[in-house]
C-alpha cells in the first residue's frame, strides 16, 4: 500500500504520522510546522473554529505545492495533512513536515509550503464568537486570482 | 448536466452545497451571471471558480459532466 502524503482529515491530526512520511535516509533534517487554533484575534475571542474543505481540490493542491517544492529544491520530501470539521482553541488545524539532506531546505520549503496553502488550496474557516459567527477570507489580502495562482485561462479545447 | 459546487458562506446563503444544472457549454462567467439571477442574495462576480479541480477563468466553457465548483477567499492553514 502506498502512503498518501497529502490529506485531509477530520480526526485529530498524529503530528509523528506525518513526521514518519518524509523519513529518509539521505535527510539531515526534518521540520515540522504545526498550525493550531488561536484564541485571540484582533481583540476578538474565538470560541471555536469549524473547517471546510473542498477536498478533492486540496489535495490536487497540495500536490501542486509539493511539485512546486520539488522545482526550487529538488531533494525535499514533503507531507501535509490538514484538519477539517469542528476544532478546538489549541487544537491542531495543519501539519507540514519537511524532509531534506540539509537544514536550510526544510525551513524554506516548509514556510513555502504554509504560504501556499494559504493562497490556494480551498480550505476555509468559520470563526465562532462570543457574539456571532464568520466564514474568514482574505487572510491574506487576496485579491481574486492572484498572479501565482495555478489556473487554466482561455478556452479548453 | 454540470455539477456545481459551493462552500463556506455560498453554501449557507442557498442552503445547498450541490446543483445539478443543465447548463452545459456556457463560460464559468454565464453561469456566474445564471446564478446571480437564479440566486439573488449570491454574489460571485470576482470570485475565483475551478472546473474539474483547477482554478479556471471566467471565460473557460463548462461542458457536460463537467463540477465548476466557486471557491471564495481561502482561509486555511
Amino acid at each position: 500500500m502506498s502512503i498518501s502524503f497529502f490529506e485531509i482529515v477530520d480526526k485529530p491530526i498524529d503530528v509523528e504520522e506525518v513526521r514518519q512520511k518524509v523519513v529518509d535516509r539521505n535527510a539531515g533534517a526534518i521540520t515540522i510546522f504545526i498550525g493550531t487554533v488561536r484564541e485571540m484575534t484582533k481583540g476578538k475571542k474565538t470560541l471555536h473554529l469549524e473547517y471546510q474543505a473542498y477536498p478533492e481540490m486540496a489535495i490536487k493542491m497540495f500536490e501542486q505545492i509539493s511539485k512546486e517544492i520539488q522545482e526550487k529544491w529538488p531533494e525535499a520530501i514533503v507531507a501535509i495533512t490538514h484538519r477539517v470539521g469542528y476544532l478546538e482553541i489549541s487544537d491542531i488545524a495543519v501539519v507540514i513536515a519537511v524532509s531534506s539532506p540539509h537544514r536550510k531546505i526544510a525551513y524554506m520549503a516548509n514556510e513555502y509550503a504554509i504560504e501556499r496553502i494559504k493562497q490556494i488550496v480551498p480550505i476555509w474557516k468559520k470563526e465562532y464568537w462570543e457574539d456571532g459567527t464568520e466564514w474568514i477570507g482574505d487572510q491574506l489580502e487576496n485579491v481574486p486570482y492572484p498572479e501565482n495562482l495555478p489556473t487554466k485561462k482561455g478556452e479548453r479545447s | 448536466m454540470i455539477n456545481i459546487l459551493l462552500f463556506a458562506h455560498l453554501q449557507e446563503a442557498i442552503g445547498k452545497s450541490e446543483l445539478n444544472i443543465d447548463l452545459s457549454d456556457y463560460t464559468v462567467g454565464q453561469i456566474k451571471q445564471w446564478m446571480e439571477n437564479q440566486y439573488p442574495q449570491l454574489s460571485l462576480q470576482n470570485m475565483m471558480a475551478a472546473v474539474n479541480e483547477e482554478f479556471a477563468t471566467d471565460d473557460i466553457i463548462v461542458k457536460d459532466g463537467d463540477t465548476l465548483a466557486f471557491i471564495p477567499p481561502i482561509s486555511g492553514g
